[in-house]
């Protein structure tokens, strides 16, 4: 079950032509796929088109009526060999996944594809992760465009003009029978808008139709020497249609007039950044309205010289908006400027920073800086001359905590490595690899575990050199979404056939959880159109791999404390594999929640759990929350003169996970959590009962308090 | 100067934590400008906050003439002129961020804390200082409105982005009235009663905008038998008659280790209290220190005082308000008891027990104890064995955990005041560094000693007592005592 539920926006999917839509960048997107007829669509989620992937999953009922496929595919490498599809077949296909990661994993298909070339549009759009709230980027797409010749579409972040190139682009990839890559950025896939809807399309051919009447060419076939004539094809005649397609339907924009002594030409993405920058300058206006020149890039890949050459002639200074590095565009443009024997003075990195995202702050500077020296006569007085001190505001910088993104309250991860960390204090430090996922939060404090991360389902791979063994096994962690995207095949295939002696942990939550809790084939719920269910312990038996141990209640820390001991020490030669399952808690409360809601109204006996803190038992220490981290789990400051030190609580949030409980008991750290457990509508018999010890347990209570005193408040 | 807009786009930002419905307080916000004729944009970084981290919702609006704005996805610096922050230190950072601007930002936070996991993690006390993020928003922003709208919410039945979205509202910074407000609730459908009174009375909070800080005064009561609260007054009127900083926190001490023992105990607290007074003098720096922290060694953490704690009638109570208990259900309780053989032997007689204290006892008793024990409070067999233990203070005395705390802590006050003043009031507050049970108990016995000895081999020196407190704070930095190492190496550089 993924993390949001997109029933009811899929219902706008189904507006016809003329209508408005009004929503998120990916719903728009979802509908610009269905108005452009195609035949297929897949994907593996992530931020930031983890939502994408949820859409079309939760629009499978509607892609069925128009006869389109939907694959949730095992990883990207897969969604993009699914464009195969469009090899030899008239029919359009789109698979999505996030940015950089996305593009490495699936770049041998794509390296293929686009030499084959393609008869139908396809088009992969990726959710480029840069800036703040990215998880991975420290790489750029716009490289993997270059190097497999996929034309690069970077439109300007607004509803229509995404919704329009998504439509260009399957143009686009026909007419020069090139795969294309849409890029969106992080916030324009949840950016909010309307847009003018038209009818949606069945595909002309569809997969089931194409499928029955097969075709093959090997002339398409990637093997030599076709792929000599690929190679020749792509630059002699994919590339000229590309460009011809794109002057032609003017694909890229220009703003502004035409005629000026400056211009700034702009990755369609960074558009907007750039008029709020030129408007805080006070040269443009709310609708963008300005006396700058701008050259918009929503194809950045190719870039075209005649229309750049163009665009800059009369020009004697040139800004290029590019985000991140290297600054592929600008040396392309300046290479251009160069061989055309141009004048024109190009800037851009050096007013910009080399890396990192270009805020409002960095964007304002670098355009004032560039105007400054291009056209100072622009800029009005007040900023060309600023006459008045900025106030000093006190600096928070040392104040403030970071607070980076952590487990989850109840989240059954936690329990995994606080286990860890009871058995490092026992056996030492050990090497420990991690994955990608919600595991790798572990790394932060408080508990600080693992070193690295190599890639989605690497984790054990990484280890790869200590697994010949030592005074001290290597430790690798990766979770059930790793497992099944690449680590059954990279990692643990790896590990058995070279016998390592390593030690590797599964964090199984049930889901593909940090991407926001979709199904993988591991999942325990039942899916009508997935095959869940298949136990992780199973695959591994299957490449032999013995020494497994399957625990089902990770929050058994003592267990999963005795277990990791077992696998750190044992003799047994070989791959030791502890699977630890216990569903993600964001999912199980998501599904329970309701659950137990109405079973509370029927009127049926429910006990709901929740922990709290003795606070006069607890001394302050915070040794749980070291071994904890949870978000419920917090401290506070007693009313209490004779206390240093903030005690431990437990807020309303708690889900009575029972962590903390365990923790204090395996680690013997203190009695002061306690479990209350409400009983909802108990039964006639259990309520007499508790009256009863409840009437004994007071009187006991009061004839103690009776022979001593008894003390309220503080003094 | 300072640059200014256009002046018709407004544009707002909101930096919440996990779980604080920034989404849903994002969509109201878009959704009263649509219905008020506006055109409006919001962007997020979905996924962050769920996940406990801080994240920007961030809204554009501007009015609608026919002819779309081109809105900006992000807040830049310097160009934010509503800043919502719906916790204390998520309003530092928008500060630190540049969102906070004395030409034009409306800041309005919450003044509750959601700690980081810094700030928990400390042995000590690592809680960020709320006074500097008050001081700097006054400073920063063109209006500040600050008060606990995460308690104001709770107490009205709902949740801080509806008290948040009254705060909005009552601050007039968006040109829309209180109705239309309303009406963006009443449309979202969701638990609309509850965000409604959350909604009024931030509403209210935020017109006036004075923080609002209600602090309960708590009086201390005492009852019981008239002969006990008889001696009970007159050990009150030994405290009455100290010097005023010494009775402040002699008070609190005398009622700590009655409450721990019996009032004979507590004579025996303020026959050591007057020991340190008699070599005291005024300001009485040292008696004070002494009168918290010979009550706090007094009042050990043992079986019995947990036992007792563990099974009052008024931790009923407050465990049944917390839980919201209602009359029709009941209240199952677990404690968590993990009991290993230094406990067992720390309840036997002193002679006795300092036998058996030899690892022969101690694997033979951790063989018949040491295991997780789950002890269900609201049973009756369970009840009665804590009931009976910790009843057992007649006992206490003479235990050899009582008599092992009674020595050290003769021997903790004789060293203190062996040595000069300074130094001796810092020895003092050493004490606070020994806490926690079983292992975090030994952790702190041992860098309260590793202090105490790094402090003395420089007692003749003048700056022994400021590094007598280094020592200490430098020891309540981290768990594994590295901070304190390193400062325990400075001083052997020059002792």
């Amino acid at each position: 079950m993924a993390e949001r539920s997109f029933k009811a926006e899929v219902e706008h999917l189904r507006l016809g032509e003329g209508q408005t839509f009004t929503g998120e960048g990916i719903l728009a997107i979802t509908k610009a796929l269905l108005e452009s007829g195609v035949g297929y669509v897949g994907g593996y989620q992530g931020a930031p088109i983890s939502h994408l992937m949820d859409v079309l999953a939760d629009a499978e009922d509607l892609l069925g009526e128009l006869g389109i496929r939907y694959e949730a595919n095992a990883n990207e490498a897969a969604a993009a060999a699914m464009l195969a599809a469009s090899v030899h077949y008239p029919i359009r296909g789109a698979v999505t996944f996030k940015g950089p990661v996305g593009v490495n994993v699936a770049s041998d298909a794509l390296a293929n594809l686009s030499s084959s070339g393609v008869t139908g549009g396809a088009m992969v759009i990726v959710g480029e992760d840069y800036g703040e709230g990215a998880s991975i980027m420290q790489e750029r797409t716009h490289p993997f465009a270059m190097k497999a010749q996929m034309w690069l579409l970077d439109p300007r972040p607004n509803l229509p003009s995404i919704v329009k190139m998504v439509s260009d682009g399957f143009d686009l990839s026909e007419a020069s029978n090139t795969p294309v890559m849409l890029m969106v950025r992080i916030r324009s896939c949840h950016v909010t808008g309307s847009f003018q809807t038209r009818d949606n399309r069945r595909p002309t051919l569809t997969v089931a139709e194409a499928v029955a009447n097969p075709r093959s060419d090997f002339s398409r076939v990637v093997l030599p020497p076709m792929s000599f004539a690929h190679e020749q094809d792509k630059v002699k005649n994919r590339w000229p249609a590309a460009e011809r397609f794109i002057l032609s339907r003017g694909l890229n924009e220009h703003f502004g007039p035409k005629d000026a002594p400056l211009g700034i030409v702009v990755q369609g993405g960074m558009y907007n950044g750039l008029i709020r920058a030129l408007q805080r300058l006070g040269l443009a206006d709310i609708h963008g309205q300005t006396d700058i020149p701008i050259y918009v890039l929503n194809v950045t890949y190719p870039l075209i010289s005649s229309e750049f050459l163009s665009f800059c002639e009369g020009k004697e200074n040139v800004l290029v908006v590019e985000e991140g590095q290297p600054e592929f565009i600008e040396t392309q443009l300046g290479s251009y400027l160069y061989r055309a024997g141009s004048s024109v003075k190009l800037h851009g990195k050096g007013l910009f920073p080399m890396a990192g995202e270009y805020t409002g702050g960095v964007m304002l500077d670098a355009v004032e800086g560039f105007i400054r020296q291009a056209a100072p006569g622009m800029l009005p007085a007040a900023i060309r001359a600023p006459n008045q001190d900025r106030v000093q505001i006190p600096d928070l910088s040392k104040t403030v905590p970071i607070r980076p993104p952590g487990f989850c309250t109840g989240c059954p991860e936690r329990p995994i490595f606080a286990a860890m960390k009871l058995v490092e204090k026992e056996l030492g430090k050990h090497q420990i690899a991690a994955d990608i996922g919600c595991h790798l939060f572990a790394a932060l404090p408080p508990f600080e575990i693992g070193g690295a991360t190599m890639g989605y389902g690497l984790g054990p791979a990484a280890n790869g050199a200590f697994d010949g063994g030592g005074k001290k096994r290597p430790v690798a962690i990766i979770g059930d979404g790793g497992f099944w995207h690449n680590g059954l095949s990279s990692s643990f295939t790896n590990m058995a056939f070279n016998k390592s002696d390593g030690v590797a942990i599964i964090v199984d939550n049930y889901y593909s959880a940090a991407t926001g809790g979709q199904d993988i084939m591991s999942s325990r719920a039942s899916n009508p159109s997935k095959a869940t269910k298949n136990p992780i312990s199973k695959a591994l038996k299957g490449i032999g791999i013995d020494w497994v141990r399957q625990i089902d209640r990770t929050y058994d820390v003592a267990k999963m404390r005795d277990t990791i001991r077992e696998a750190l020490t044992t003799d047994v030669k070989g791959p030791k594999v502890i699977v630890a399952s216990s569903e993600c808690m964001l999912n199980k409360q998501r599904r329970e929640k309701p659950l137990q809601a109405a079973a509370i109204k029927e009127g049926r006996r429910i006990e709901a759990p929740r922990f709290g803190v003795d606070e006069d038992i607890c001394t302050g220490d915070h040794a749980c929350i070291r071994l904890s981290g949870c978000p419920s789990l917090s401290v506070k400051r007693l009313d209490d003169p004779l206390r240093d030190d903030p005690v431990a609580s437990i807020d309303q949030s708690c889900v009575g996970c029972g962590n903390c409980g365990e923790v204090a008991d395996a680690a013997v750290l203190c009695p002061s959590f306690y479990r209350a457990d409400v009983v909802h509508n108990p039964t006639a018999t259990e309520s007499r009962w508790a009256a009863f010890r409840a009437r004994v347990i007071s009187w006991l209570q009061s004839r103690r308090a009776a022979k001593s005193l008894t003390f309220e408040g503080i003094a | 100067m300072t640059i200014h807009n256009p002046p018709q786009i407004i544009k707002l930002a909101i930096l919440a934590v996990g779980g604080q419905g920034g989404g849903v307080l994002t969509s109201w916000i878009e959704d009263l400008a649509r219905a008020n004729g506006y055109y409006a944009q919001a962007t997020s970084v979905a996924g962050v906050a769920q996940r406990t981290g801080a994240t920007v919702y961030y809204i554009e609006m501007a009015p609608a003439t026919g002819f779309p704005p081109v809105f900006s996805l992000a807040p830049g610096a310097g160009d934010v002129d509503i800043m919502i922050t719906a916790e204390m230190m998520e309003a530092g950072r928008s500060i630190l961020r540049g969102f906070v601007t004395p030409d034009r930002t409306t800041l309005i936070t919450s003044t509750h804390r959601a700690l980081a996991v810094s700030e928990k993690m400390t042995p000590g006390d690592g809680i960020a200082s709320s006074e500097e993020v008050m001081t700097a928003a006054e400073i920063a922003a063109r209006r500040f409105i600050a008060a606990d709208f995460d308690a104001l919410a709770i107490k009205n039945g709902s949740v801080i982005s509806a008290a948040l979205f009254g705060a909005l509202a009552g601050s007039g910074a968006l040109p829309f009235p209180r109705e239309a407000f309303e009406a963006a609730i009443k449309a979202g459908g969701k638990g609309v009663e509850g965000s409604l009174r959350a909604f009024g009375a931030a509403f209210d909070a935020a017109g006036q905008s004075a923080p609002m800080v209600e602090k309960p005064v708590k009086r201390l009561k005492v009852s019981g038998p008239a002969r006990l609260l008889a001696e009970w007054q007159a050990l009150t009127a030994r405290v009455a008659a100290l010097p005023e900083p010494v009775a402040e926190l002699a008070l609190p001490g005398l009622r700590k280790v009655v409450d721990f023992q019996d009032l004979k105990y507590g004579a025996e607290y303020l026959d050591r209290l007057g020991k340190v007074l008699a070599q005291d003098r005024a300001p009485f720096a040292l008696s004070r220190e002494a009168a918290k922290y010979i009550a706090n060694a007094m009042a050990y953490d043992d079986i019995i005082r947990v036992a007792d704690l563990k099974t009052r009638a008024q931790r009923f109570a407050r465990i049944q308000k917390e839980m919201r208990l209602k009359e029709t259900q009941v209240l199952q309780l677990t404690e968590f008891f993990h009991p290993r053989a230094e406990e067992i032997i720390g309840l036997m007689p002193a002679g006795l027990g300092a036998r058996m204290d030899v690892p022969k006892w101690h694997d033979r008793l951790n063989r018949w104890f040491n295991k997780g024990r789950r002890l269900r409070t609201d049973s009756l067999p369970a009840f009665l064995v804590l009931h009976t233990l910790g009843g057992a203070k007649s006992w206490r005395r003479r235990t050899l955990r009582h008599q092992q705390e009674q020595a050290h802590l003769e021997a903790w006050l004789a060293t203190a005041l062996a040595q000069p003043y300074d130094l001796a009031v810092e020895l003092i507050k050493c004490r606070r560094l020994i806490k926690g049970y079983s292992d975090t108990h030994a952790r702190g016995h041992s860098k309260f000693d590793r202090v105490v000895a790094a402090s003395l081999k420089i007692a003749t020196r003048d700056d022994a007592a400021d590094w007598c407190r280094r020592l200490r704070e430098a020891a309540l930095k981290d768990e594994e005592g590295k901070a304190l190492a390193g400062a325990i190496q400075t001083i052997e550089s020059f002792a």
